[in-house]
Parts: structure tokens; C-alpha cells; sequence
């Protein structure tokens, strides 16, 4: 295990709220290589952007981090004083937003938020050099070195992304948390992004953690997926055995509804809605939705162990 | 392009003045009040004894000012008067011309009203933006309660008060007017500090009363987008506290504060009747409210005028500006 770049142990993110806690993250552990692309998958409300947040310790009240840890290589991130934090975000850890929000400050030039942040991290160059590295990490991302001097609205939605993308590229940081940065975008764009995001990271050498609800996006991009339900994670595979022949039954149907060219026929959901988290079903929080489940499954949750090789999963009949 | 913006915007300014000119023409003739022989009469009461001339000298006078002429008539000689900020003599302070009277006046309102209005909102401004920032220091929560209270008092009511306070109770400030009675207007130190010296109860209890507005507004816009999704990044991007609340919050929460500001700068001719009528203070307000009270109709009628191109020029330079502020309101015409 020593050789992950990112270490993720027991972490816990708790919401405060009037009639209790809620626990949005729960006891979620994974480790990242160098290199690695890793998928965090699940529907709305099952955590995993508290998760990318919560890696960042930029989760704000009413939330707060409960417990575990992060690592980053030999770092352990919640030991880090406020301003060490602040200067590891995007030197060490860099997020990409959501493409469905406004993450580019609308009266500012893609050259000044991109000069800010190499300021704020002690990278202080001169005009020229500023705008030489600017240039050059919009060429990285496929923009035009004009869009420098742009505003936020001139942008479409693809470019802003790729711009979002040059920000958090820009201190070489070592792990890339990209949470859903293709939402709202269309197909075509979506594959361009994508592509970029793929080409800079590899240029980097970064370990990029993608969070999505997209399963088809995540079977194109990610050598390993975790699946979570509920703030908990229920699988983790390589990509290609969840694919193929997922343990889960929550994945088993994630899979299946999936749309195939050679299957016809009625497109499959799963009955039922996601629990609340704030009231949880006792033993394993999918039994109400699972065909398979036994009495065990209401009385006795269970925890994530290897059940193959490399493949972990979070189920009594695993 | 940024010229023929400027150029339309111009334009309109014309527009708005022209028409407001043109109200300011006929409504007061509308009111079928004949000012000149209202006047006389009043002074033949006065004297207390009625003159047997007063047909004639009501006929010399129209004539003098040019009422005996057809409207069509009035209305022109009006317009290119007004071009040539031509208001006419004061009918109360006769041979005293309107621009006179006001040219002296607005020096002293700008002075008191300008100074006051940007110092409450830079003072408001910032407090606000500070009192919604999680990293201010907590004693600053205090100053809520007061500047809201503050805010809730009319200013010339807090006027009194502190006049009462601070120029009777304790008689450290003078109490009434510009400058002290008897006093030589001059470039000396000595009257720049009488005149200050007078300026400071009414502009204090404006300072304090308009603070608490500003501030208000601020704190509100400042929560707002502090829940910006930039806001957000730029916390994931790692920037500094600083840079994030000058550049990213107060930068846009600052928007409609501009706006504000601008129309309260053109409004602070027209603003003042109150605050200047209790400090005595030989500003436009006072004159317009002796003007109004006088029946000096050439006289309102040339303040009237003055507010409306002080408000029309604030928001031509609001219009001007704002695209420079916000990049996303553009000089182009929309297709």
C-alpha cells in the first residue's frame, strides 16, 4: 500500500441538522496509485461530492469531517495547519468543478484567476513570464492563448471547462479530483473534455479521481470504479470486472440498466429510491430495493471485503 | 464602438432633460396660478393699502418677464434660456438672478452631501462586506445592533439629538449655518476650519444614519455570493483569505452598491431640504424650501431643473462606468 499517492481511511462527513446528524460520508476508505484513474460512481445524495470535498477539507458548517483520514503520500492532511492546507489545494490536490457551475469568477480575465493562483502559492513571475505560462497552459487544454484575455461569458461551456481544467493543472499537482466535470455539457463536448482531461493527465503523470453518476463516461475513462450507495462504498473493482460481472446487486443493477446496442427491449431501472440519509434502513441500506436480500441483510450490515481478486464488495451474498 | 455607446447614452441624457425642462415649463401653468400678481398683491397687503396702479405694474412686470407672450412663444424663449442655464431673476430676491443663487448654494450641498454620501458608503461598504465574512473579528458582531438602530432613526431627528448634545449641552460644535456670522469667506485656514467646524454635526448625523444602510445592503450581497460557485473554487484553487474576499466576494458582492451609490450622488441636491432647513445650512435645500416658501416660481424652477441634471449626469456616469466594473453588461448593442 505504500506506493498509493492517495490514501483515503475511515473518512466519515457528518451534516448537522435539526432532527440529528446525518452522515453523508461513511467509514469510506480507497488509495489511489500514481497514474491512476479512479471512478467514483453513485446516483444523487449518495455522498461522493462531499467525498471530493471532504479530501480537500473544504467541507463547511453545518458539515464537518468526523473522523478518518487522507493522506497524501506521507502526508496526512488533517495533521496540516489551516494555511498548509490552503497551499496543498491544487499544488498537491487540485479540483475540476462541476461543468454545470459557474466556477470562473465573471468579472475577472482567465489570465488574472490563473495568475492568482500561481500568486497565492508563491510563484511570483513577472508580467511576461505570467503571461508565457498562461499561454502555455492554455495551449495544453486546446485553447487559443487569446482566450487569456477573455471574460468568463465569452466562454462557451466546453471552453470554460478546458479553462478550469488550466487552472488546476497549473502547480503540476499530483492528484486531480474531478467531480462530474462534464455535466451539463453535450455529448460532443463531453468527449473533448474528457479527452483533454485524459491527455493532460497523462503529460502529468497525476492521479485523477473522477466522480460521476455516468457509468458509460466511467467505462471509458477509469482503470478502477468504486461504487457508492448511501455515503458508504459497496464495490470496488477494476473497471472491467464491474463491467462484466459485477458482485453487488446495487452495481449488478446499475449495470443492467445500462442502454446496449445488442439488447433489446424494455430499458431496466431500479424500483425504489435512495433512502434518506438521515433515516437509514438498519443492516445493509439497499435491502429494501434488493431482490436478493435475506433476513441477514436486514439485521446486519455489511462491510466492504475482498470477494476476487482486486474486487471488494460490501454484500452478504458476495 | 465604446464611442457610439457613449455618443447613445449621451443622447439620451439630452432626451431626459429636454423632457423634464418641458414638465418643468408647463405643469407650473397648469396650476393657473399667476406668480407676478400673486406677489404684488402680497406686497400691497403688506403695505396695507391697495394701489391703484396695480393692473399696470402687474402688465410691466409680465412684460418684463415675458408672460404677456403667447405660450408657444414663452415655451421657446424658455428652452434657449435654459440652454444658456438662463433661470431668470429671483422673484423674491430681485435683481438677484436664480443661477446666481444657485451657483452659491450648490458648492455648499456637494461639499457637505458629497463628501458625507461617499463616506458612508465606503465606511458602509466595507463594514458590511466585513460583517458577513466568517474571518472578521468577532467583536465586530457587535456593531450590527447600532448601525441597524442608527439606521432606523430619520437623520434629521438624530440631528437634533446630537445638536442638542453637542452644540447646547456641551457647546463644542457651533450650532447653526456655514460659517460663523461675520466671518469673511476667504482661503485662509482660519475660515476652511470654521467652515469644517459647521459641517461636522450636520454630516455626522448623515455619516451615521446612511452608514448603517450601506452596510446592510452590503452584508446582504456579500452572503449571497459567498455562496457563489466561484467562491467554492476559488477555495479549492488554494488562493489566500485576502485574496478570495477582495477579489472574489467584495469584487461582485460591490455591483449593485455602484448603482446605488450613483443614484444617491444624484440625488443629494434634492436630498438635502431637511438636513440643511435644522443646521441652517446655505445649501440648495434651504433655498429650495425659502424658494417654495417665498412662491419664488423662477427659483424652484431652476433648482428643479439643477436636480433633474445632476440625476440624469449621475446615471450617464453610472452607464458609462458600470461596463468597465462588470464586464458582463457590454458596450454593444445586443442583436
Amino acid at each position: 500500500m505504500n506506493d498509493a499517492v492517495l490514501r483515503v481511511e475511515g473518512l466519515r462527513v457528518l451534516y448537522d441538522h435539526p432532527v440529528g446528524e446525518v452522515r453523508a460520508v461513511d467509514d469510506v476508505s480507497f488509495s489511489l496509485r500514481p497514474h491512476e484513474r479512479f471512478g467514483l460512481a453513485g446516483e444523487s445524495g449518495s455522498g461522493k461530492s462531499t467525498m471530493a470535498l471532504a479530501i480537500l477539507r473544504l467541507i463547511r458548517p453545518p458539515g464537518r469531517i468526523d473522523g478518518g483520514d487522507v493522506w497524501l503520500d506521507d502526508t496526512r492532511l488533517s495533521s496540516l495547519s489551516d494555511d498548509a492546507m490552503r497551499k496543498l489545494r491544487l499544488a498537491g490536490i487540485a479540483l475540476v468543478p462541476q461543468g454545470s457551475m459557474n466556477a470562473l469568477n465573471p468579472v475577472l480575465r482567465i489570465r488574472a484567476q490563473i495568475a492568482d493562483a500561481l500568486g497565492d502559492h508563491g510563484t511570483l513571475l513577472s508580467r511576461r513570464e505570467t503571461d508565457a505560462h498562461v499561454r502555455d497552459l492554455l495551449g495544453h487544454v486546446g485553447l487559443p492563448p487569446d482566450v487569456a484575455d477573455m471574460y468568463p461569458h465569452e466562454l462557451s461551456g466546453g471552453m470554460k471547462q478546458r479553462a478550469c481544467i488550466a487552472i488546476a493543472i497549473c502547480l503540476r499537482p499530483k492528484v486531480i479530483i474531478a467531480d462530474e466535470p462534464t455535466s451539463a455539457l453535450d455529448v460532443v463536448v463531453q468527449r473533448q473534455v474528457m479527452a483533454t482531461l485524459a491527455r493532460v493527465q497523462e503529460e502529468l503523470g497525476a492521479a485523477v479521481v473522477l466522480v460521476g453518476h455516468d457509468m458509460g463516461l466511467m467505462a471509458q475513462f477509469v482503470d478502477r470504479l468504486g461504487v457508492m450507495y448511501a455515503g458508504r462504498l459497496v464495490e470496488v473493482a477494476p473497471i472491467g470486472e464491474i463491467i462484466t460481472s459485477p458482485k453487488h446487486p446495487y452495481t449488478q443493477m446499475l449495470i443492467a440498466s445500462l442502454p446496449s446496442l445488442e439488447r433489446k427491449g424494455m430499458m431496466q431501472g431500479i424500483p425504489g429510491l435512495a433512502p434518506l440519509l438521515r433515516d437509514l434502513p438498519p443492516g445493509c441500506a439497499f435491502h429494501p430495493r434488493c431482490p436478493l436480500a435475506v433476513a441477514r441483510c436486514r439485521a446486519e450490515r455489511p462491510e466492504l471485503r475482498a470477494v476476487a481478486a482486486g474486487a471488494q464488495a460490501a454484500c452478504h451474498l458476495a | 464602438m465604446q464611442l457610439a455607446y457613449i455618443a447613445r447614452r449621451f443622447g439620451v441624457f439630452l432626451l431626459i432633460v429636454w423632457l423634464a425642462a418641458s414638465l418643468n415649463f408647463f405643469l407650473p401653468r397648469l396650476s393657473g396660478q399667476d406668480p407676478v400678481r400673486t406677489r404684488l398683491l402680497e406686497s400691497a397687503l403688506l403695505g396695507g393699502y391697495v394701489h391703484a396702479g396695480l393692473e399696470d405694474m402687474v402688465k410691466e412686470y409680465d412684460r418684463r418677464f415675458g408672460l404677456d407672450q403667447p405660450l408657444w412663444r414663452q415655451y421657446v424663449t424658455y428652452l434657449s434660456a435654459t440652454t444658456r442655464l438662463d433661470f431668470n431673476y429671483s422673484i423674491a430676491n430681485y435683481p438677484r438672478t436664480v443661477r446666481e443663487l444657485i451657483a452659491e448654494a450648490v458648492p455648499w450641498t456637494v461639499g457637505l452631501l458629497g463628501v458625507t454620501t461617499l463616506l458612508s458608503f465606503g465606511i458602509g461598504t466595507f463594514l458590511g462586506a466585513l460583517l458577513a465574512w466568517p474571518g472578521a473579528p468577532p467583536w465586530m458582531r457587535w456593531l450590527m445592533p447600532p448601525l441597524w438602530a442608527l439606521h432606523a432613526i430619520p437623520f434629521f431627528l438624530l440631528g437634533l439629538i446630537l445638536m442638542y448634545l453637542l452644540a447646547f449641552q456641551l457647546p463644542l460644535l457651533p450650532i447653526f449655518g456655514g460659517y460663523s456670522a461675520g466671518a469673511l469667506p476667504s482661503l485662509s485656514l482660519g475660515f476652511v476650519w470654521d467652515v469644517i467646524s459647521h459641517a461636522l454635526l450636520p454630516a455626522l448625523s448623515i455619516v451615521l444614519v446612511a452608514t448603517g444602510g450601506w452596510a446592510l445592503g452590503m452584508r446582504g450581497m456579500m452572503v449571497t455570493t459567498m455562496g457563489e460557485d466561484y467562491v467554492t473554487f476559488a477555495d479549492a484553487k488554494g488562493l489566500r483569505s485576502s485574496t478570495i474576499f477582495l477579489r472574489y466576494c467584495l469584487r461582485n458582492a460591490i455591483l449593485p452598491q455602484t448603482t446605488a451609490l450613483a443614484l444617491a450622488l444624484g440625488q443629494i441636491l434634492s436630498g438635502a431640504v431637511l438636513v440643511e432647513v435644522i443646521f441652517g445650512y446655505p445649501g440648495i435645500g434651504a433655498l429650495l424650501f425659502q424658494a417654495i416658501r417665498e412662491n419664488d416660481h423662477f427659483l424652484i424652477q431652476g433648482i428643479v431643473f439643477t436636480v433633474i441634471v445632476a440625476l440624469g449626469l449621475a446615471t450617464l456616469i453610472l452607464d458609462v462606468v458600470y461596463p468597465w466594473l462588470d464586464p458582463r453588461i457590454s458596450y454593444r448593442r445586443e442583436a
